[in-house]
């Protein structure tokens, strides 16, 4: 290998929750910093230098026009962009405000919020091009790896695309909706977390955003037959990924 | 006054989220401004919690912080079951304090090894430190794992973890699992002692501002996830009553609110305050470690945060151990009625003390919701410190006093994105 690959490590509007999984790679972070350089990771270091990246990490969402000035900037200096988590990809949590009006926001939170200069929630991806996802809220550290190593071969991540009930029924997992009767999102969502909220006798609340081609409505009917109203259905898509195509519908408008 | 030296540090590096510093003195030295300045943009959640269901808050809330996510979960879960009336079985509230305390090791674990102490020690990052101190870099990734570990086990993931419901949990953590994790933590005392010999013999500024501390206490445990809140200078409320003394003001360059107390001034919150305050209750172990130390509590040296956070290792490494030994793991049942009502509970995050309230309505859907986190109640009180701080090194090198004042930060270990939730 000629020269160790740059890595950036960049926070937007978000919790920091993805950058903590980042560094849950307790075991192997010491061996990982063989294969590349951090350059820049403002929680982490103190000199920093982003002038030429190769990977850059994109924690959080778009939320600020100083943040849409900031992440072009980045994408400038970038070979590959990354998504990191559910934030930079569609905004995740934060973006069930972008169905309030921002001034009542504003209004409800600060007493002047003339100082306040908040854009709607968005994905990275409605400013520059983004190269790929690492979906999660926050991704599994499992899919950071193999995303890091396949950069270091120069080949394609083998990132998940089918849903979560998958790896149900890889654990043997009795499925929640057709035996329980409950309202479980695992069927429209992207696996990668290994199943962690079914497999631990909760439904899956849909953390990792849309698989590749769901169909939503088909699973809101499905709600609609366990009992659920409109509100809960609604409040079920306008979660992790209400912004997404894909459950843009279910989410409400 | 035409300004002499500008401190300014635009983005400062190795705490949690986006924040500044911006001092201005005159060529008298005297401090003409000076700002702790958080640009973190807001996430409004307490706008968007506005219409979600009593069941949701817990998962929402998490999100405000991927730091200590534990402590958002168990202080929003509180918050609701004293709005519904609901009184959690002993062995939640036990399995509770195991999640509360293994946050608190990874996050001050954190904190001290990896934010704080390459400053210490003349490292620009615990990545550089690795050259020449691997080991210590080593034991602290060891010790971080540790409380991530114990936190997964049990909430099924480390960052926003899924198991802790409203009155109980998903699923209980295998005895032969807490076991193993029994053991780690035997065997870590060992690595929690040297982090206390360590911070006892680091060098920090001697800087004492007598400012109010403030923690929740409990005569009977060392408090993490319920007590009065209490301070220094004699506040003890129940956290019902929260607002009546807890009060916030907007600073045009900040976008997390300043807390202070109603007819009083800023205060501190975090492990000091705690440490100070519930000395008593620290296990055995953590006593003696704080002797050996030699510092003397109660003190008002910001600085010593970092061996606070030590002392507090040893106490939550043994506190762990008592928890798993009493632990019978009885499946339960969660009995939940929706009510309208209102329903608030302060616990202690890693950072400090980290308020939730909720107003429910008849289907328990939230009409309103009120949170303050430790950096929120930190921030007014850093910048009280800075200002006396930054006087008594006015006349060191610009880069000098630059660094110390963002030493001055990172010892509160700030969680900025928490604060402009």
């Amino acid at each position: 290998m000629s020269e160790k690959l740059k890595i950036g490590v960049f926070k937007f509007t978000g919790c920091a929750g993805c950058q903590m999984e980042f560094l849950r790679m307790e075991n192997e972070f010491l061996d990982l910093l063989k294969l590349f350089d951090i350059t820049y990771w403002k929680m982490v270091k103190r000199e920093n230098n982003d002038d030429e990246i190769d990977i850059a990490f994109i924690e959080g969402g778009i939320s600020t026009p100083r943040e849409i000035e900031e992440i072009k900037n980045i994408r400038k200096k970038t070979k590959i962009i990354i998504a990191f988590g559910d934030c930079a990809i569609k905004g995740c949590i934060p973006s069930i405000r972008n169905w309030i009006p921002q001034m009542e926001s504003e209004d409800l939170v600060y007493p002047d919020p003339s100082t306040i200069c908040s854009t709607k929630m968005l994905g990275i991806g409605e400013y520059i091009k983004v190269d790929e996802e690492l979906k999660g809220c926050p991704p599994h550290r499992e899919n950071i790896i193999e995303l890091i190593k396949s950069a270091v071969l120069k080949i394609k991540p083998r990132l998940r695309k089918h849903p979560v009930c998958v790896e149900c029924k890889f654990l043997d997992n009795a499925c929640l909706i057709t035996s329980k009767n409950m309202a479980c999102m695992g069927p429209v969502i992207s696996a990668g977390c290994g199943a962690i909220c079914p497999t631990l006798g909760r439904v899956c609340e849909g953390c990792f955003g849309p698989m590749s081609n769901p169909n939503a409505s088909a699973l809101a009917d499905i709600f609609k037959s366990i009992g659920l109203n409109d509100a809960d259905i609604k409040r079920k898509f306008r979660k992790y990924a209400g912004m997404s195509p894909e459950f843009r519908l279910e989410a409400g408008h | 006054m035409t300004t002499e030296k500008l401190i300014k540090v635009d983005y400062i590096a190795r705490v949690e989220g986006q924040g500044a510093i911006n001092i201005n003195i005159d060529k008298n030295g005297k401090i003409e401004k000076l700002q702790f300045k958080i640009f973190e943009p807001p996430r409004f959640f307490e706008s968007f919690l506005i219409g979600r269901k009593y069941d949701e808050i817990m998962e929402l809330t998490s999100r405000i912080c991927g730091i200590c996510p534990v402590a958002h979960q168990i202080t929003a879960l509180r918050a609701v079951e004293n709005a519904l009336g609901i009184e959690p079985t002993d062995q939640t509230k036990d399995l509770r304090k195991l999640m509360a305390i293994s946050a608190h090791i990874q996050s001050n674990v954190l904190s001290m090894y990896f934010l704080s102490l390459p400053d210490l020690m003349g490292y620009e990052s615990a990545i550089a430190m690795t050259k020449d101190n691997l080991d210590i870099v080593k034991r602290g990734l060891e010790l971080k794992k540790l409380g991530n570990d114990i936190t997964e086990i049990i909430g099924g993931r480390s960052v926003h973890p899924v198991t802790m419901l409203v009155d109980g949990f998903s699923s209980l953590p295998s005895k032969n699992k807490l076991q193993t994790i029994k053991k780690r933590l035997v065997n870590a005392k060992k690595d929690a002692d040297l982090t206390v010999d360590l911070f006892a013999n680091v060098e920090i500024p001697d800087f004492v501002r007598k400012c109010e501390h403030a923690t929740i206490s409990d005569p009977k445990n060392y408090a993490i996830n319920e007590g009065r809140f209490k301070s220094s200078e004699g506040l003890d409320i129940d956290e019902m009553n929260y607002r009546e003394h807890v009060y916030e003001k907007q600073k045009p360059y900040s976008t997390a609110l300043h807390s202070y107390l109603k007819n009083r001034d800023s205060f501190m919150v975090g492990p000091l305050p705690r440490v100070n305050i519930n000395f008593g209750q620290l296990s055995a172990d953590a006593k003696n470690a704080t002797k050996r130390s030699g510092v003397k509590f109660p003190n008002y040296n910001p600085f010593v945060s970092h061996l606070a956070r030590a002392i507090e290792l040893v106490h939550d490494i043994d506190e762990s151990i008592e928890i798993i030994d009493r632990l019978k793991f009885k499946d339960e049942q969660r009995t939940i009625t929706c009510k309208s009502g209102f329903g608030a509970a302060i616990t202690e995050a890693p950072r400090g003390s980290l308020y939730h309230s909720y107003i429910l309505d008849n289907n328990g859907v939230v009409k309103k919701a009120d949170i303050v986190p430790p950096t929120a109640h930190n921030a007014y009180n850093i910048e009280k410190d800075m200002n006396n701080f930054v006087q008594t090194i006015i006349d060191e090198p610009l880069d000098s006093i630059t660094l110390k004042c963002e030493l001055l930060v990172r010892a509160y270990d700030p969680c900025i994105s928490c604060s402009a939730h």
